[in-house]
């Protein structure tokens, strides 16, 4: 026993000390060299976009209307397609997302049977391949609810396709926000409905704010679960009974279907891939305000 | 604490009760209050009183359920996962427990304030307007007047005035305990529960907290729990000791500061004061 403290109480042998074995910069190097294969990925593929199609990208491609089955033309209808079958799928899924994440994540207890029921479906529905959503979609909105190939079946199967992502996204922001401030402002006598309007929400914007950019990305490249749904007309739509044409789907199209379109499908690709880098940034900075404003003044 | 009492005497506890003075009624009643997390008993069939506009110090070894203690009595257990309160709980006439009972209004009067401080991650302003405002106890227009009066009374007027639209995070811990205070007395509650208040903070810090909670005697019930005893000898009109029996927590003994710390009636108490202070 006498003889154990005393072993233990002796030193260590010293430390050596070489710059070789010194393990953080191990994984320094290995992060950076992660960080910029990545960032290199994404620049070929810009660059690669640019040089194909950027020939074409100028502003009357971006108002006119397609010809020629797109080969020539713009893709001023298929933009506002994709802007109409946007707005549906996030009108609908944004709202109902947050709402879930917030009754998830603050209006009941911890193993509460029916969440941990909502979060192993949400998660599985995450995992869904987009065709499957596809055929739920023509099945469910296009002949059930017979709303036929139009924008409203398209952005609604989006909706329902990128609601599992968007809500449980959002559900973490909630949680990151520590339990410190929800026992601070209960204990000022505060309702939970102001706590979270004037607290929680806004600690929690970046993640509601990812959860939002994650889902009109996987929306924008979506094609699989808009071909039987949004359908693939290439006119200008006059309302959401109308079938429209996305971006992602015009690409498809140009690229598979019609010999000679390859240029004009680059070009597509580098406006949706702009448009996906403006809508991330623009989110990024909307949430940044909004917090701002509800955390610091008056 | 380097001794362990359980070994050294080997009684059972038994509450040493000193009935309360008639010229300090009570405020706050305890009857065979308990409260469990899950299966674990945080402490066991407490019945107490504590006295009106008095403080009254809460001290014990760690884990013997004084935090416990203090959320129960504004009815922040509610909000800890699988914890649930037995007993009943009288503060004022109203019968806390009861699921009848408004935990806004009464958390408007019972104010407490954590052991690690936890302003808002908004400015310092807002800190204390957003409760103010909820509550709906001023308007926008006189609400700056009394943020102004209430940062006055913690002493932070002066060190904060020039900023008020920073981050509460930007200030020094002392500070953002007393910015604490401030929100939980902007309220102007009746009790004022606080844990470990000082227990973050360095000497200096602390030393204004505690002449800050000294000020608030006979206008404010305070119910302070330290593990300094030193802190508690000088400040505390009343104490109690709660000891760890069996797993859960006990009160073993209250009554006047004096007495629980001078000549103190029960051998735990004796044994802990005497530990603690050698
Ligand atoms: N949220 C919780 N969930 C489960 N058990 C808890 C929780 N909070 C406290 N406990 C348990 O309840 C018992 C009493 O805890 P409490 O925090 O009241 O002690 P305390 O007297 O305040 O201790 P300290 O002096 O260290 O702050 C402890 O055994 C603790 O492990
Ligand atoms: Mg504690």
């Amino acid at each position: 026993m006498h003889d154990q403290a005393i072993s233990w109480h002796a030193a260590w042998p010293a430390p050596r000390l070489s710059a070789r074995r010194n393990p953080d910069r191990f994984i320094a190097i290995t992060a950076w060299l992660g960080a910029i294969a990545v960032t290199t990925v994404f620049f070929w593929i810009v660059v690669d976009l640019i040089r194909l199609g950027g020939a074409q990208l100028t502003p009357a491609f971006i108002t006119n209307a397609p010809t020629s089955a797109g080969r020539a033309g713009g893709i001023g209808s298929v933009l506002v397609s994709t802007a109409l079958i946007l707005g549906v799928c996030l009108a609908v899924s944004a709202p109902l997302g947050i709402a879930t994440a917030i009754l998830l994540a603050e209006f009941t207890r911890e193993g509460n049977r029916y969440c941990t029921a909502i979060r192993r479906s949400l998660d599985t529905l995450a995992g869904v391949p987009s065709i499957v959503f596809g055929l739920f979609g023509y099945a469910f909105f296009c002949v059930y609810l017979r709303m036929g190939f139009s924008i409203l079946s398209g952005g609604l199967t989006l909706a329902c396709m990128v609601l599992p992502i968007l809500t449980r996204t959002a559900e973490q922001g909630l949680r990151s926000v520590p339990d410190e401030y929800r026992y601070a402002a209960a204990a000022v006598g505060m309702t939970r409905t102001q706590t979270l309007r004037q607290l929680l929400l806004p600690a929690a914007m970046p993640g509601l704010v990812a959860g939002v950019v994650l889902g009109v990305g996987r929306a924008l490249a979506e094609t699989a679960a808009l071909l039987y749904t949004s359908g693939y007309a290439d006119r200008m739509p006059s309302s959401l009974a109308d079938s429209g044409r996305s971006l992602s789907i015009h690409i498809y199209d140009l690229a598979m279907n019609v010999p000679g379109g390859e240029p004009n499908a680059y070009a597509t690709a580098l406006v949706l891939v702009g448009l996906l880098i403006a809508i991330n940034a623009t989110a990024v900075w909307l949430g940044e305000r909004w917090t701002h404003r509800k955390l610091s003044t008056a | 604490m380097t001794m362990t009492p359980d070994t050294l005497i080997p009684t059972k506890p038994v509450a040493v009760t000193v009935p309360p003075r008639p010229d300090h009624p009570p405020i706050i009643r305890a009857e065979n209050l308990s409260v469990r997390y899950g299966d674990h008993r945080a402490f066991d069939q407490v019945t107490w009183t504590i006295a009106r506009g008095r403080i009254t110090a809460l001290i014990g070894p760690s884990g013997c359920g004084k935090t416990s203690f203090l959320t129960c009595l504004n009815r922040l257990a509610d909000l800890v996962p699988r914890c649930s309160v037995a007993g009943t709980l009288d503060i004022d006439g109203m019968d806390v427990l009861s699921a009848a009972t408004d935990v806004i209004a009464l958390r408007r009067r019972v104010g407490m304030i954590f052991q690690k401080p936890n302003p808002f991650p908004v400015s310092i302003r807002r800190n204390i307007a957003l409760p103010l405002l909820d509550h709906r106890l001023c308007d926008r227009r006189t609400v700056d007047d009394h943020i102004e009066r209430t940062l006055r009374a913690v002493g932070l007027w002066g060190e904060v005035k020039d900023r008020l639209n920073q981050s509460a995070f930007c200030l020094s811990g002392g500070q953002q305990q007393r910015l604490c205070l401030a929100r939980a007395l902007a309220l102007k509650p009746d009790i004022l529960l606080l844990d470990e208040p000082c227990s973050a903070l360095d000497p200096i810090s602390s030393g204004v907290v505690e002449d800050l909670i000294v000020s608030l005697r006979g206008r404010y019930t305070v119910v302070i729990v330290t593990h300094n005893l030193a802190q508690a000898k000088r400040i505390a009109d009343d104490a109690a000791f709660f000891w760890l029996d069996g797993g859960a927590g006990r009160l073993i003994e209250h009554g006047p500061c004096r007495s629980v710390f001078e000549n103190p009636a029960h051998p735990l108490t004796r044994a802990y004061i005497h530990g603690a202070r050698g």
